[in-house]
């Protein structure tokens, strides 16, 4: 029974575990790229409470405008796999809307992120002025860079699904994009509570 | 896929000449391109190290200015590790894993060759800097914040920093192929543990690269950013503390020097049983002395910083765990030597190569669990005991098991065999010279010469040993163009060579020298471990994946077809690169030049993804 | 195939069932949920540092729960979960070393 889902869903690869090649490197790949942000965040706590001047996370962060483009991240993740599935399901369209939908979602991020910057700055806090700065800039742009990456890739597929590229048959490229797709959601999970709730909460220093 | 109209160039048809070596996607063809860069890059490294020793070799010197010699040893630092021993590693990883497990090329052809040109222009990079206003100068370590802009305003540091991520991209694409491969491509029968030990530590090797690399790849990005954009990672002043940097190269730094040994003791481990007629002793064991290595080497990172400052407790710790990794190393020089008890020994140059490394690499070892203990590193710490020490395991270590490598491999990868009596020539004046040049500097380490000095005072009693130093480096240089003479020759006019001129014991001995372009007319089935040898000598045929492709001579067989992108790709990174080493120097200009190569790698993947295959019968055998 | 060329992969390629989108929505809410109460709690300044265990649990049943259901690992190959695992395991401690090293839990 399990071989013929498994045939069905054509994951019987003629591989010697029986997995296919591209996903086993995109799961190599994500347990990299933990080690990557793990080193951000890592540099990030050090720092963390040791700059020597202001503006400090408690003078600029606001955990209200930063949850609504968490929750926004989080549902971006929903549409991603409901556009894996639409296309499982053999829905070329649906595919298409939750994908763009996805897409959409997360520019919307990276609009809040940008936002966000803008304003910080305008406070006096940028890479230069002090430990909090450089950390929080450098982590939470390599971030965002992650999303735009994936924004890209995201728009791609959908462009290529117009020009019957993208079928149940290679739903594979998209698993592989909604996997990295949601590697840099839960990176953001980790993010937001040990820079945003962790960095302006008053009773923790 | 269906068909899509989009403007992308066809992948070539049997391209000729330098073409073919562009687009080359054959695992053999970039194992010889990695092999070939990377011994010019030894020998590089060789020049920039007789330079030291010509300095060293008397008191008092100037052949070289301290700014120079400052820039010699960090080149030759960081050019041996990253530009020849991983390099050299990568092209037999790349030449012998699908042979071994029986495939017939890795996972992804086009991202092979694409490790293979990103490391090229990395490679290239680093050494333009001498002209472009001077190589790094900080040591291959680099310590912040002696590499700041305020201590370092030259651009050489951001040659290095941007070299050594355009060559971190090379070494995770490669290292996520062979994972990939190793795991998924092995034939069938083929079990883990079955496989090649060679195989097993690559597959180790794979992974402590792909979670090392991004530690030292954000190590690179904060002390970039800063050079250039004045961030505050390193910076004293902002409160920062230098010894995060430390502690980001270290937490690499050490697994990066496992990934130095591992495939070297890989291939020792091919060579003693094949040369003693025997299987190697404890195979389970040496597989899991490798894992365990390779898990404590993430535990032991400070013992690199005994004498920052860490405090007595941090130092305490990582002495223990460096203590303890020395006995899964220990272990491996036992079953080396069970392997070859009551063996039938024949001392090939391979086999002379391969014992020299177990004898250097116990002494390497031995000096090795000296600095073990914090206390007494305190003393050896940034002396030349240290040098002695990592020169004991590199060279004695990783260099000699990748000469015995090349020995033992080359007919397979020729068709012809090395001379064998220039090579025992070789070998002996590599062996007595690299002694004659490192031993002394365990004497000169212990009287107290420190590490990257230009010069000395005579009468510090350090002149003698220096001296000697100098002259087995002298020798040393000779023994390795020994080496070249005898591979350029034999490749010309050695004996030919047959498809198994060591009575080999696994896979890749069964087919020709040098293999057929698919490697395995059909795949074989193994059965358990040296299938070739039980094949021979135990009646244990490996019957062949029935149905499996290669039926008519090879001629039904599909292979991966060449692709220009993987070279446009990396071409793009190098530029890319440029741009933004200048971006401090020429703002607009850098970020353009950046932005331009980020768009040509863009553009390369987007058609590398989306790249027609050749219509299937263009590419058979022929 | 004559020979079945994953015979140590058993448990490899085993697909155990599939969730619906309705399961996807379910996790999306318990997600939300759960961001509400981080946000929440994060206004009850008497935690002082116990907020901090509390937040870790949080943040790790929504990386769980991303993890195991959108990433499909609950349901795929042991061998993507080990590699998965493998790198977050290695990631954490090494960044707990360091925070350590940092006298970061003096």
């Amino acid at each position: 029974m399990a071989e013929a889902t498994a045939a069905i869903h054509g994951e019987h690869e003629e591989t010697s575990t029986g997995l296919n090649n591209r996903k086993l490197l995109m799961w190599a790949f994500l347990g990299s790229d933990c080690m990557f942000f793990a080193s951000l965040i890592a540099t990030y706590v050090v720092y963390q409470g040791k700059s020597l001047k202001g503006p400090f996370p408690e003078d600029v962060f606001s955990i209200p405008i930063t949850s609504v483009s968490t929750f926004v991240l989080l549902m971006s993740s929903m549409s991603m796999v409901l556009a894996y599935a639409a296309l499982r399901q053999g829905s070329v369209k649906s595919f298409r809307i939750w994908i763009f939908s996805t897409a959409i979602l997360g520019m919307t991020f990276l609009g809040f992120q940008v936002f966000e910057f803008r304003d910080f700055v305008h406070e006096g806090l940028t890479l230069k002025t002090n430990l909090f700065g450089t950390t929080f800039f450098t982590l939470t742009g390599f971030h965002g860079a992650h999303v735009t990456l994936g924004v890209i890739w995201l728009l791609s597929l959908g462009f290529h699904s117009f020009k019957g590229g993208i079928t149940p048959d290679n739903h594979l490229d998209v698993d592989l994009a909604a996997l990295y797709w949601h590697f840099v959601d839960v990176v953001w999970i980790i993010i937001f509570t040990v820079v945003y709730l962790f960095g302006v909460f008053p009773g923790i220093n | 896929m269906t068909t899509i109209s989009l403007p992308i160039p066809k992948r070539p048809v049997h391209p000729t000449g330098v073409w073919s070596w562009i687009t080359t996607v054959d695992h053999k063809r970039i194992g010889i391109l990695y092999g070939v860069t990377a011994f010019i890059m030894f020998m590089t490294g060789g020049l920039e190290a007789m330079y030291i020793r010509a300095q060293l070799a008397r008191p008092g010197q100037d052949l070289v200015s301290p700014e120079v010699y400052n820039q010699l040893f960090t080149m030759h630092g960081t050019t041996m590790i990253f530009l020849a021993i991983m390099p050299m590693g990568a092209a037999f990883f790349n030449y012998m894993i699908p042979l071994q497990i029986g495939a017939r090329d890795v996972a992804f052809p086009r991202l092979n060759a694409f490790s293979y040109w990103t490391f090229l222009f990395g490679a290239l990079m680093l050494n333009l800097s001498w002209v472009l206003g001077g190589a790094p100068n900080a040591g291959w370590f680099g310590y912040a914040p002696l590499t700041s802009s305020a201590f370092n305003p030259g651009d050489g540091i951001d040659f290095w920093i941007l070299s050594l991520q355009i060559l971190g991209i090379a070494s995770l694409a490669a290292a996520f192929n062979f994972v990939v491969t190793i795991i998924n491509m092995r034939a069938p029968g083929m079990l883990l543990m079955r496989m090649p030990l060679f195989t097993w530590m690559t597959l180790i090797t794979s992974f402590l690269l792909i979670l090392a690399f991004p530690v030292i790849t954000v190590a690179l990005i904060q002390l970039m950013f800063d050079r250039q954009f004045g961030s505050n990672f390193f910076l004293p002043a902002a409160g920062a503390s230098p010894v995060l940097w430390q502690h980001l190269f270290w937490i690499f730094g050490h697994p990066e020097v496992y990934i130095l040994i591992l495939p070297a003791m890989g291939i020792v481990s091919e060579i003693i049983p094949t040369f003693s007629k025997k299987p190697i002793f404890g195979y389970p064991v040496v597989v899991l002395s490798g894992l365990v290595i390779a898990f404590m080497g993430w535990m032991v990172w400070s013992h690199h910083m005994f004498t920052v400052g860490l405090g007595p407790v941090a130092n305490s710790v990582f002495a223990l765990t460096t203590m303890a990794i020395a006995v899964p190393t220990g272990v491996k020089i036992f079953n080396w030597i069970a392997t070859m008890w009551r063996g039938s020994i024949d001392f090939k140059t391979a086999m002379l190569f391969a014992v020299g490394f177990i004898w250097l690499f116990i002494i390497g070892g031995l000096s090795g669990v000296m600095h073990s203990s914090a206390a007494s590193d305190a003393q050896q710490q940034d002396t030349y005991f240290i040098v002695a020490h990592l020169h004991y395991v590199l060279f004695g270590g990783s260099i000699m098991a990748l000469l015995a490598g090349i020995y033992y491999w080359f007919p397979k990868f020729t068709g012809r065999l090395m001379n064998e009596t220039l090579g025992k020539i070789n070998f002996w004046l590599v062996f007595i010279s690299m002694n004659i040049t490192f031993f002394p500097m365990h004497f000169t380490g212990l009287n107290g010469m420190p590490r990257r000095i230009y010069t000395y005072d005579s009468g510090m009693g350090w002149d003698l040993w220096n001296a000697v130093s100098s002259a087995g480096a002298f020798m040393l240089g000779a023994g390795i163009l020994l080496f070249l003479y005898n591979a350029i020759t034999s490749a010309r006019s050695g004996e030919v060579a047959s498809a198994d001129p060591w009575d080999g014991r696994t896979l890749e001995w069964t087919i020709s020298s040098p293999p057929p372009e698919y490697n395995f007319e059909q795949i074989p089935t193994v059965q358990g471990r040296d299938p070739f040898w039980a094949q021979k000598y135990e009646g244990v045929a490996m019957v062949p994946v029935a149905g499996g492709s290669g039926e008519n001579g090879g001629h039904s067989i599909h292979l991966p077809q060449p692709s220009y992108w993987p070279f446009v790709a990396s071409i793009g990174i190098f530029i890319g690169g440029f741009g933004v080493l200048y971006i401090n120097a020429a703002s607009w200009i850098g970020v353009a030049v950046a932005v331009i190569g980020a768009l040509i790698t863009m553009i390369a993947v987007y058609a590398w993804s989306l790249e027609p295959v050749n219509d299937p019968d263009d590419g058979a055998a022929h | 195939m004559a020979q079945e060329p994953g015979t140590e992969a058993q448990g490899a390629a085993v697909h155990t069932g599939h969730p619906t989108p309705f399961t996807y929505f379910k996790v999306a809410m318990v997600l939300s949920a759960i961001t509400a109460v981080e946000v929440g709690i994060f206004y009850i300044e008497d935690l002082g540092k116990g907020i901090i265990p509390i937040l870790v649990v949080l943040s790790a049943a929504k990386f769980a729960l991303v993890a195991m259901f959108y990433m499909h690992l609950r349901y795929d190959s042991r061998i993507f979960t080990g590699m998965f695992v493998g790198g977050i395991s290695l990631a954490i401690s090494v960044t707990l070393a360091i925070l350590g090293l940092f006298q970061f839990f003096v």
